[in-house]
């Protein structure tokens, strides 16, 4: 052949060099999702709810909601 | 092998009349199909293949097949390239050329997704009756001030959107 030779390819640790790849790669994937939903939905919706409740009052709450007439067995009066 | 041994257990006489017709004087062996030969197939997986692509080679063909058989470096480059053509029916590279058959699929669902679309308008338009009245303008804003009224999810759903103090919508 007096064309120029290919380079030789990679013959051996094809499983081994994949499964490497795909490992790391399955675990950072997995921690980044995980992170994500963490850091964007699990703490602003444990903030939200602990926000709420620090300034929250029932007895009020329920007046309020008495005088707007949705309850059956308490009428507005 | 498995023949002979038929032959000796049975007897010449029940041989079926088809296979003696079909032998020919062929000391009675049967013309194989092409389907129970090995075949050539042309997968990633299987680099070299039973046989050769090429089965029955032309005079020209066989004189290099003869050619072939001596050194190597006497071939040139177009006769390496026709030995391989013989041999093998694609390359590598032509083996798993991609196609362009995924814009043909795509096209033929989104056409199918239109014509369903068609449909559904169609259906609207000449089929269904009026939608019920509580999809009305005056019943919607009711209940949506009776869903305020009772503090429907209150902490992060419809209840914290509204601004009860100011009686609207939070910016």
């Amino acid at each position: 052949m007096s064309a120029a030779l290919l380079p030789k390819p990679q013959m051996r640790r094809l499983l081994a060099r994949r499964m490497k790849f795909h490992l790391l790669g399955a675990f950072l994937v997995s921690m980044t999702s995980a992170a994500l939903y963490k850091f964007g939905v699990a703490e602003p919706r444990k903030r939200a709810y602990a926000e709420f409740y620090k300034k929250y009052d029932p007895m009020k709450d329920f007046e309020t909601m008495k005088a707007a007439g949705v309850f059956e067995c308490a009428p507005p009066k | 092998m498995l023949a002979s041994r038929v032959f000796s257990l049975v007897g010449r006489r029940s041989i079926s009349t088809s296979l003696c017709l079909r032998a020919h004087g062929h000391a009675g062996v049967v013309k194989a199909e092409d389907y129970t030969l090995p075949a050539y197939v042309d997968r990633r997986d299987v680099p070299l293949p039973e046989v050769a692509f090429v089965r029955d080679l032309s005079a020209q063909q066989q004189a290099l097949k003869e050619k072939e058989k001596a050194s190597w470096s006497a071939l040139s480059v177009d006769e390496k390239v026709e030995l391989y053509r013989i041999k093998f029916n694609e390359t590598y590279a032509e083996m798993n050329k991609g196609t362009n058959e995924w814009k043909t699929i795509l096209g033929g669902v989104f056409f199918f997704l239109g014509f369903t679309g068609i449909i559904l308008i169609w259906q609207k338009h000449f089929m269904y009756g009026p939608i019920p009245h509580t999809f009305s303008e005056d019943w919607l804003s009711a209940q949506t001030k009776r869903m305020l009224d009772m503090r429907v999810n209150p902490v992060e759903g419809i209840s914290a959107q509204w601004d009860f103090d100011k009686n609207e919508w939070k910016k």
